[in-house]
């Protein structure tokens, strides 16, 4: 056992960090500036981040530990650019055995973005395309005489942002295109699997958020000043920072070892692991944000704080393969019974 | 990165396992009945003599020399046979390893080790909990001896222990940081008298109260030297604080396990927030073993203890009252011939944040040592 990050991890992270904050938002009107988040988007696409869970050979590029450390800095740096999407569509492609994506494209969900979504007969009735910046099609689940299949929607219209740094768009009873003329087909185990990187990567996400939060709320701490003296000297304000670091650190324990289980675990225990982090990543996150709301007082609830584009960025990731109360529900089926 | 075992730590996670199989003593949960201290002085003996204690301790103290992984390892297997955790007696040990010198540390140390010895800790006063600093308890040089008068509380296992590690003033003229001194006190002499102290779930064998008048200890026990209490009591606290440390991951796996296996032989008995107390009992204890898995690979480079300790603690904390939320939801009242053991485990983890420095001084440590806030 040696849960440290290698060397190579080490310089991974490092280069993500130092793209993200080179390129990323550093206030919320550099959201608007599409010069920059292209600019961002070419070092991410150069450095071939959005490739790490395509095949190569019987195995993906690179592990799940890899990947969530991209999305850790991605979601530090509040980066705007697809990289989920992308990642999951990849995955997607190579649990099926599908040939390599041609240009962008990422994975639609159901309305309440738990699991994919899911045509019936050649039709979806709501499609939900997240972290589609510049996709040009999303990967949905059909059904066919050969089990589940892959299909393709259009990426449909785009939504009023819920995170203001990924896009999504909604299509509703799209058609579907089966994926070529004999559509790749994914069984259980393998939706097991893909699902089990969908909650590791989440929850890398939410601990790099909360990093950033954290980070944003203690700066502004100092700097802000009542009584004649820094808010963060007073303990009350100390308290609030300080759960929120412990909350921080406790969840990024949980996510390590669900991006180590993708690759390193059978499939129910590689869910398993990521059901727990979820669970524990989701209720934290929360916290979190809202701790950093609080500590910002009236400026914190204003539109050109970053505190609530911390809170949304956490809000879509809670959400993508379930929050809380799904995951405690995958936790107790791994422990032999359900919720009733 | 890898949470997986090495070919060696396989190994000796097997051979534990397999130990374990014919040797879990069946100790009532951990702190809900006084048969559980009665036995864990014969557990601590047993456990070490089989080499599944003090694994990451130097060899020289009659430790192993292995890596603290090992430690985190042989807590899963302990919560996974429901055997009880390792003792928890690793911040005396630091601390004397530390602080003490050559023939101290010969001394003592093989003797709290190996199980031979039973220690105690007196630190906390009835006027000195989180300012421990305040101290009053006096050490005075008489010939070769020191003469020691005060009152210590919280002395865990004080009804037990032939030692105690004492904290005592012995200059009254220096800043109260500075005038503290620590010794290895005879518990069994006359100037020496305990009280047990009655905690809120009836268990009366882990607290208790020293009151100290004339007790002698000769000035060789001292451990460091005069004026180094303060700094031995802070390596002691900071391992206090770690769930690594105390092998606590074992003692919250054994309760789950054991709730979870409740609810999964009877589940139409339990609702839908039963098993939610219990789900995250399970999430926690998970997280926590994760997070001890963390820790101790940092050591692997030798990182020692730092400010992170306040922040284990306060996980560990959570972690704690958690399960007891969980206990106290699928364990029940244990009243109409119920298991008394559950509420018993509820009624416990209160003290948790308040042991080892509250929860309430460790985020201070955290706001300022960590997040580098200012001092008010």
């Amino acid at each position: 056992m040696d849960v440290r990050l290698s060397t190579e991890q080490q310089a991974l992270r490092d280069a993500v960090a130092l793209a993200v904050d080179r390129l990323g938002p550093a206030t919320v009107a550099d959201l608007d500036d599409t010069g920059r988040a292209a600019r961002l988007d070419e070092v991410v696409a150069s450095a071939g981040w959005r490739e790490l869970r395509t095949a190569d050979g019987a195995g993906p590029l690179a592990s799940g530990v890899e990947a969530a450390i991209v999305a850790e800095e991605l979601g530090r740096g509040l980066a705007d650019v697809a990289f989920l999407g992308p990642t999951m569509a990849a995955e997607l492609r190579r649990l099926s055995g599908a040939s390599q994506a041609v240009g962008p494209e990422t994975v639609a969900f159901a309305p309440d973005l738990s699991a994919p979504a899911r045509a019936v007969g050649t039709t979806v009735a709501v499609a939900v395309a997240v972290d589609c910046a510049g996709a040009r099609r999303a990967l949905v689940l059909a059904t066919s005489d050969r089990g589940d299949v892959l299909a393709e929607v259009a990426p449909g219209r785009p939504e009023p942002p819920l995170d203001l740094t990924r896009h999504t768009s909604t299509s509703e009873s799209a058609p579907v295109a089966f994926l070529g003329d004999r559509a790749p087909a994914i069984d259980g185990d393998a939706l097991t699997r893909w699902t089990a990187l969908g909650l590791a990567l989440t929850c890398a996400d939410l601990v790099g958020v909360m990093r950033g939060a954290l980070s944003l709320g203690c700066e502004y701490a100092m700097q802000r000043h009542q009584y004649g003296a820094a808010i963060g000297s007073y303990q009350a304000v100390q308290h609030l920072l300080a759960d929120a670091h412990v909350a921080t650190e406790g969840s990024r324990s949980a996510a390590l070892h669900a991006a180590w289980a993708v690759d390193a675990l059978d499939g129910h225990d590689a869910l398993a692991a990521g059901a727990v982090a979820k669970a524990y990543c989701s209720r934290a996150a929360l916290d979190v944000c809202e701790a950093v709301i609080q500590v910002h007082g009236g400026i914190g609830n204003t539109w050109d704080c970053l505190a609530h584009v911390y809170l949304r960025r956490a809000l879509l990731s809670t959400d993508l393969f379930g929050g809380v109360g799904p995951n405690l529900g995958r936790v107790l089926v791994h422990h032999g019974f359900g919720t009733r | 990165m890898d949470f997986g075992d090495s070919p060696a730590e396989r190994d000796f996670r097997l051979r534990l396992r397999s130990w374990l199989g014919d040797h879990n003593p069946g100790l009532p949960a951990s702190s809900t009945d006084d048969g559980y201290w009665a036995g864990m002085a014969d557990w601590h003996r047993t456990l070490y003599d089989a080499g599944f204690f003090a694994m990451s301790w130097p060899a020289g103290i009659g430790g192993q020399g292995l890596a603290s992984v090992y430690e985190a390892i042989a807590d899963q297997e302990l919560a996974a046979a429901g055997a009880p955790p390792r003792p928890s007696l690793g911040y005396l040990v630091w601390g004397i390893l530390e602080h003490g010198d050559d023939d101290i540390r010969a001394r003592f140390l093989p003797g709290i080790v190996n199980g031979r010895d039973r220690w105690c800790q007196g630190f906390s006063e009835p006027d000195a909990g989180s300012d421990l600093a305040s101290l009053r308890t006096r050490a005075e040089r008489d010939g070769d001896d020191y003469v020691i008068t005060g009152h210590k509380v919280w002395t865990s296992y004080s009804d037990d222990a032939q030692w105690c590690l004492l904290l005592a003033r012995t200059d009254t003229e220096v800043p109260k940081h500075k005038g503290i001194s620590a010794f290895a006190l005879a518990m069994h002499q006359p100037g020496v008298q305990r009280r047990p102290l009655r905690m809120i779930n009836g268990i009366t064998k882990e607290f208790g109260e020293v009151v100290l008048d004339g007790a002698r200890v000769p000035a060789s026990n001292m451990v460091g030297k005069p004026g180094d209490g303060w700094a031995l009591a802070m390596t002691v606290v900071s391992h206090e604080r770690e769930p690594g440390e105390l092998g606590y991951v074992a003692r919250y796996g054994k309760v789950v396990k054991e709730l979870t296996a409740r609810v999964r032989k009877e589940p139409d008995s339990f609702d839908d927030e039963q098993r939610r107390e219990l789900a995250w009992a399970i999430v926690e204890t998970e997280m926590l073993r994760l997070h001890v898995c963390r820790r101790l690979s940092d050591r692997l480079d030798g990182i020692r203890h730092g400010p992170e300790g306040s922040v284990d603690k306060l996980l560990m904390t959570a972690t704690e009252q958690t399960v007891g939320h969980a206990a106290r939801a699928v364990g029940g009242s244990g009243l109409a011939g119920g298991d008394p053991t559950w509420v018993k485990a509820y009624l416990y983890s209160r003290a948790q944040s308040v042991m080892g420095g509250t929860s309430q001084i460790q985020r201070n440590l955290v706001a300022r040592r960590i997040l580098g806030l200012p001092a008010s």
